[in-house]
């Protein structure tokens, strides 16, 4: 063990932190001020994500980190190892070991459980933030429920693109009350939103958690002319054939060859060890370049 | 129709070291439906005044001036409005429009704001501007741009295009020629036909002798000077 | 008949200074109120109590509300009167820029207040946009062009249009003409005469320009140093006014 307190933070601060948890679960898709703490990683490197599952880690837990839906990213990797080190947790990259998953950009592939958490790294908590530059004028129009403006960012979307063309951070109002802004997930894993674990968001630099209960209605904001619709590339994953997961795309030579391969680092080869193989890949243990 | 009691009128110049000129005392009376009564007097002697006190324009120190069952002098200004809407109208010696408003719709525009249809209420201003000698191709045209003579023809056209029961008209037959002097004496002795209460200011001696069931001299009603 | 504002004994100070004080009207519904006086007499502090924009030290504002009747909108909770703020009220800024959301196309602006109050039907917000844009004379073609690629008479109209397609009943209007060359002015005052009239809106138009009021308002207050000094008819204070100060206002006016 190290000479850090149990995950780096000490114990007022986790505290603290939680009450805010606590706070954001009871009141679904509101953003609660916190004090961020000045975390060793700068700002923009997953540090609201950080101190929130600096919070809600026990010695028990075993830790995941995901980036864009990949555990071997150096973000994800340092990440899991400042835990390792601070807190002395087991980590994993598997989706259905893990009982804290912390993310960037992405819900996994695997249906989460009742007993797991899904730790947001948020950059922007404000949903509002792109019309109403003003924190005042936005906090009063949550709490009046003034959600006009967050059609009108759809309404542009649709006038200058056609369709809504809000591909990621796609706005959700959270049980009928208040509109939040999912993080920058791909609008593809928005319907995943209604879950049986607990997902928290942390923003560092702006200070604020807040949180979506289990099974907590979570609906994407659209027109009636034009719906919501969670979009991903129309393909299959050229490594593990899967047809229901997001996908990343690859340039893969100077000829334009390219190649579409999921996002969830894990889900993928979770699937080709089962011995799923997709149109571009070859069975797993091959590959190792 | 039109009752006037004990009519007062002063203005004090504020600007002007407060200086107080009265210009009416005790002017009073009465004009029924379908009568025609001229205002005479030498100029200054409080005429157009009057005739302002009359639409409200000017307020009355004290007095009053029942037309229509409202007392202009103490009305409320939307109650004046109602009254100028409905009840009374007025020709002044000026027109005084809307930039960028043809002379069509100014005409019209007294019967579409009384709830007329605007086929109506355009047939209506079309027939009277047709009468009033106005050439059809200005029609489209806003009235600004107008000679004075046409100017005071369209500004005739819309006092008489909807039926004021009442009707104030201030030198109507001014600077008009033969002809059209005609049309606007025929359209008064129509309006009093049809039992409109008219006051009017004619310099015109024949028109006056013409149209006027009477005359009052508005040099009664001027403060002596000593006053 | 209920007036559509009823105005008592409002008053604000900024300290020991008078913004406005003992203000008190009556509004009926179809009425165009003028209020004129220079600057710091006290027009925009009172137009800004009025509309909820300042809470006034003393006084009521009392608005016919559609379901409750008459309600003070001083004491009124700041959901409903945010809520009056973008279905039966409408204010129309000096600037544009301050009145429009100058990073958001023409269309979404006219939109903004539909989608405010529920609109969820792209196509039809669409076309109730551009029908507005059309009514205020900006060509259908630039209802994807934002706001800073308009000149400032067009501004001026978007900001009319952005306002009025909710049906709002009562309009407030600072200065709506403050700013612009005399051309553009015309057209933009023939624009709301018009409007105020098919639509049967009650106004309150504060100005410095008694040219604007005698076209547009019904009747009119005159304010100098926080009070009122006389109200009437329109073109009854501008042709016999009877405060000194009014005196001095109409005669100050420039003869063309």
């Amino acid at each position: 063990m190290s000479d850090y307190n149990f995950a780096y933070l000490d114990e007022q601060t986790k505290r603290m932190i939680r009450r805010a948890i606590l706070k954001g679960l009871a009141i679904p898709g509101y953003q609660v001020p916190f004090a961020s703490r000045e975390m060793p990683m700068p700002y923009g490197w997953g540090t609201g994500g950080v101190q929130v599952s600096a919070a809600v880690l026990t010695p028990d837990d075993t830790f995941k980190v995901i980036d864009q839906g990949a555990d071997d990213t150096t973000n994800a990797v340092s990440i899991r190892r400042f835990f390792e080190k601070t807190a002395g947790v087991a980590v994993t990259e598997a989706t259905a070991e893990a009982s804290v998953i912390q993310t960037r950009h992405r819900i996994p592939e695997e249906v989460l459980r009742a007993d797991q958490i899904l730790v947001y790294q948020v950059p922007i908590p404000e949903p509002l933030r792109f019309l109403e530059p003003s924190e005042v004028e936005t906090r009063k129009m949550h709490s009046l429920e003034e959600y006009g403006l967050m059609h009108v960012k759809l309404y542009e979307d649709i006038s200058q693109h056609g369709a809504i063309a809000t591909s990621y951070a796609y706005p959700v109002k959270v049980e009928g009350r208040y509109v939040m802004d999912p993080s920058p997930i791909p609008k593809f894993d928005n319907p995943k939103l209604e879950m049986a674990a607990i997902q928290l968001f942390g923003a560092g630099r702006e200070q604020r958690i807040y949180a979506v209960p289990p099974y907590a209605k979570v609906v994407s904001l659209d027109f009636e002319d034009f719906p919501f619709e969670a979009s991903k590339a129309d393909h299959a994953c050229d490594l593990c054939g899967a047809e229901d997961s997001y996908l990343d795309e690859l340039i893969v030579d100077d000829a334009g060859g390219r190649l579409f391969m999921c996002s969830d680092t894990d889900y993928c080869s979770t699937r080709r060890k089962a011995g799923h193989v997709g149109a571009q890949g070859v069975p797993l243990g091959e590959d190792a370049a | 129709m039109i009752q006037v009691e004990n009519l007062s009128k002063s203005f004090t110049l504020h600007n002007q070291g407060g200086t107080v000129i009265p210009v009416m005392e005790g002017a009073a009376f009465d004009v029924a439906r379908g009568e025609c009564v001229g205002l005479i007097g030498a100029s200054g002697a409080g005429k157009s005044t009057l005739m302002r006190m009359l639409y409200g324009n000017y307020l009355a120190a004290s007095g009053h001036i029942r037309i229509g069952g409202v007392d202009v002098a103490t009305a409320q200004p939307r109650e004046i409005l109602a009254l100028r809407r409905e009840t009374l109208g007025y020709v002044s010696q000026f027109l005084r429009v809307v930039p960028r408003v043809s002379t069509l719709d100014v005409v019209a525009e007294p019967l579409l704001r009384t709830g007329h249809d605007r086929a109506t209420a355009e047939a209506r201003a079309r027939e009277l501007l047709a009468r009033l000698n106005i050439p059809e191709r200005l029609w489209g045209l806003s009235p600004t741009t107008f000679s004075g003579g046409e100017q005071q023809r369209v500004n005739i056209a819309r006092g008489f295009s909807y039926d004021y029961p009442a009707l104030l008209l201030d030198e109507p037959t001014a600077s008009l020629d033969v002809t059209n002097r005609e049309v606007v004496l025929s359209l008064i002795e129509e309006a009093k036909a049809r039992g409109a209460a008219i006051v009017g200011i004619f310099h015109d001696e024949a028109a006056r002798d013409r149209v006027c069931d009477r005359v009052i001299d508005a040099a009664a009603f001027t403060p002596k000077a000593d006053t | 008949m209920t007036p559509l504002l009823q105005v008592e004994n409002i008053a604000k100070f900024y300290g020991a200074r008078v913004g406005c004080k003992d203000v008190s009207f009556d509004l009926f519904p179809g009425e165009v109120m003028g209020i004129v006086g220079e600057s710091g007499s006290g027009k925009s502090t009172l137009l800004n109590c009025l509309a909820g924009h300042l809470t006034p030290d003393a006084g009521a504002v009392r608005f016919d509300t559609k379901t409750d009747g008459l309600r003070d909108t001083v004491t009124m909770r700041e959901p409903e009167r945010r809520m009056l703020g973008r279905t039966d009220w409408a204010f129309v800024h000096q600037h544009a820029r301050d009145g429009l959301r100058m990073n958001v196309s023409a269309g979404g602006n006219v939109g903004e207040r539909l989608m405010a109050v529920g609109a969820r039907h792209y196509g039809q917000i669409r076309d109730t946009a551009t029908d507005w844009l059309g009514r205020v004379e900006i060509a259908a073609d630039r209802i994807d062009d934002r706001p800073t690629a308009f000149s400032g008479g067009m501004q001026q109209r978007l900001q009319i249009a952005r306002n009025l397609v909710t049906g709002p009943r009562l309009v407030f209007m600072d200065e709506p003409t403050g700013g612009l060359d005399v051309s553009v002015q015309a057209r933009l005052l023939d624009l709301l005469r018009g409007l105020v009239r098919e639509m049967g809106l009650s106004a309150i138009i504060v100005t410095h320009d008694l040219a604007v009021v005698r076209l547009l308002a019904d009747r009119l207050m005159v304010m100098k140093d926080g009070h009122v000094v006389e109200t009437g008819l329109t073109d009854q204070v501008l042709d016999d006014p009877q405060h000194a100060y009014t005196q001095l206002l109409v005669s100050s006016v420039l003869q063309v």
